[in-house]
């Protein structure tokens, strides 16, 4: 993980290209229709303003989509060693999987705030639905992929079950666990936002991003609404941040994958 | 008084399910000290016959032995050695060479004690800290066979163990395994493709014809030991060489 010049610098340089794009398309636009687009100052401006309760908000959001993505990391390990056991569960329970993941939020939000109401717990709910699919995935396959003649190697020690799944299976799924980490951590904050959209709530200061948008788009505050759209997007780029870093913390000594930085 | 048979094949045959017949009624014993190698045409089953003295297979019909304490498991004295190192990338060498130690029970002062002697053999006590993708293709070897070798085999299957590798690095092991053997007696079967590596190393080279595999001709090398590389150049070694590799062509000839 080197931080050479270009990739500060270059980044740097094409985001202070495009923000005078933005400026110079706003300006374009006749007087009529610049609402559309309001400029980054009106954006940043809008963000100061609404400080308070685009702040409560934002965390409101972290809170849930850190709760479901939790929730979707342990469950989904748990559901994976299972799966790992046998070829048998596997054929049976893989198609419930991916209905479990073909059923779109927005049909099962109404149905979530029937069970547990609108609020937090349904956000939980929702963005652990969208979250764990691609880390029970990930985790299944990585522990399924051992070398096989490590596997015959431990049997030949005579390893046990349990010995064979924390000392050889867990490790060398790793990586592929990363890999569904870093799905699922775009797609947590994405998940609590559309979760607070579909069936969030705002009682006792409960309401989150999504319920924020709604309020906003709803009074044509659209500098706000932009604003909105601004912090989800830093919350979601915290979230692979934050597993980019634990990944690299895991994997550097030992994975090829690190030295060849992709993201 | 002759040396003790340490390892039993007798009329072992195996065909694996829907499959054609792999090895056919094939009777071998090994004697304590014995350095085997099996040698012949792909799909003759020399892989196969290491898998099955190691019970990671077992034979459609008859009897393999494998030598050990009354009541002890015959696995505890065997170890073996892939084609591919096959260590454990996220553990350093000095790790690696423990696990099987660990997994075993081994207390951790023996275990330590055992590894440093075994990294030792090979010639890598440098490397205890290094993580095996730091390592050349050499190294990783040497740390795959201190592995086998920290568990004080009696018996030891080795793959093809230096395939991947390129010539010199490859003499320099064979070199070295011999030398190992002069410490740590063991007797070892070892799967190669190549004449005058199993020359270099064997007193006695099987080489087997294919479809199926059987025993074609014991070749017995007589050349003493301790050997080292000045044998390579050796009047004997070279004909052993020119001998086997022409019976090996006899045997592939019909094939290709």
């Amino acid at each position: 993980m080197q931080l050479r010049w270009s990739t500060i610098l270059l980044p740097a340089c094409a985001g202070v290209f495009l923000l005078l794009l933005w400026q110079g398309i706003h300006l374009a636009l006749s007087e009529d229709y610049r609402f559309l687009l309001p400029t980054p100052g009106a954006v940043v401006s809008a963000l100061l303003d609404h400080a308070g309760p685009l702040g409560r908000a934002a965390l409101n959001t972290t809170y849930g989509a850190l709760l479901g993505f939790g929730l979707a990391i342990a469950v989904s390990i748990v559901c994976a060693v299972l799966l790992s056991l046998s070829p048998l569960i596997r054929a049976s329970l893989y198609p419930f999987l991916m209905i479990l993941q073909m059923t779109p939020v927005i049909v099962v939000a109404p149905i979530l705030v029937l069970w547990v109401g609108a609020g937090l717990k349904s956000v939980i709910v929702i963005t652990f639905l969208i979250c764990f699919f691609p880390l029970v995935v990930n985790t299944t396959q990585g522990l399924i992929s051992t070398d096989r003649n490590l596997v015959e190697l431990f049997q030949m020690w005579r390893a046990t079950k349990l010995q064979q799944l924390v000392l050889l299976r867990a490790p060398s799924a790793l990586p592929y666990f990363f890999t569904g980490l870093r799905i699922a951590a775009t797609l947590a904050p994405i998940g609590a936002l559309v979760g607070d959209y579909t069936a969030g709530s705002s009682a006792g200061d409960g309401g989150g991003l999504g319920f924020q948008a709604i309020i906003y788009s709803s009074q044509a505050k659209y500098p706000a609404l932009f604003a909105t759209a601004a912090i989800t997007c830093v919350l979601g780029f915290l979230f692979v941040a934050v597993v980019i870093f634990l990944s690299w913390l895991t994997l550097r000594r030992w994975h090829d994958s690190i030295e060849r930085t992709d993201v | 008084m002759s040396p003790r048979i340490v390892v039993e094949l007798a009329d072992v045959s195996k065909r694996f399910p829907s499959g054609p017949l792999v090895l056919d009624r094939l009777s071998v014993e090994a004697s304590a000290g014995d350095f085997i190698s099996l040698i012949g045409p792909s799909g003759c089953g020399k892989s196969t016959l290491l898998r099955l003295i190691a019970g990671l297979t077992a034979p459609t019909t008859g009897q393999v032995a494998v030598e050990c304490e009354a009541g002890a498991d015959p696995l505890s004295s065997l170890a073996f050695v892939f084609q591919e190192p096959t260590l454990l990338p996220w553990l350093t060498v000095a790790a690696n060479v423990e696990a099987p130690l660990r997994i075993r029970g081994v207390p951790a002062a023996q275990r330590v004690e055992l590894r440093q002697h075994a990294l030792e053999l090979v010639k890598l006590s440098d490397k205890t800290a290094a993580y095996p993708r730091q390592l050349s293709g050499g190294q990783k070897m040497r740390v795959s066979l201190a592995r086998a070798l920290a568990l004080s085999p009696r018996i030891l299957l080795l793959d093809e163990p230096f395939g991947a590798l390129d010539e010199l690095t490859r003499e320099h092991l064979n070199e070295e395994l011999l030398a190992i053997r002069q410490q740590q007696a063991f007797t070892a079967f070892f799967v190669t493709h190549s004449v005058s590596e199993a020359v270099f190393l064997s007193n006695r080279i099987l080489v087997l014809s294919a479809n199926p595999g059987r025993i074609h001709t014991e070749v017995i090398v007589d050349l003493p030991y301790p050997r080292t590389a000045e044998v390579r150049q050796s009047r004997d070694y070279l004909d052993t060489v020119a001998q086997t590799s022409q019976l090996l062509r006899s045997i592939e000839q019909p094939a290709a």
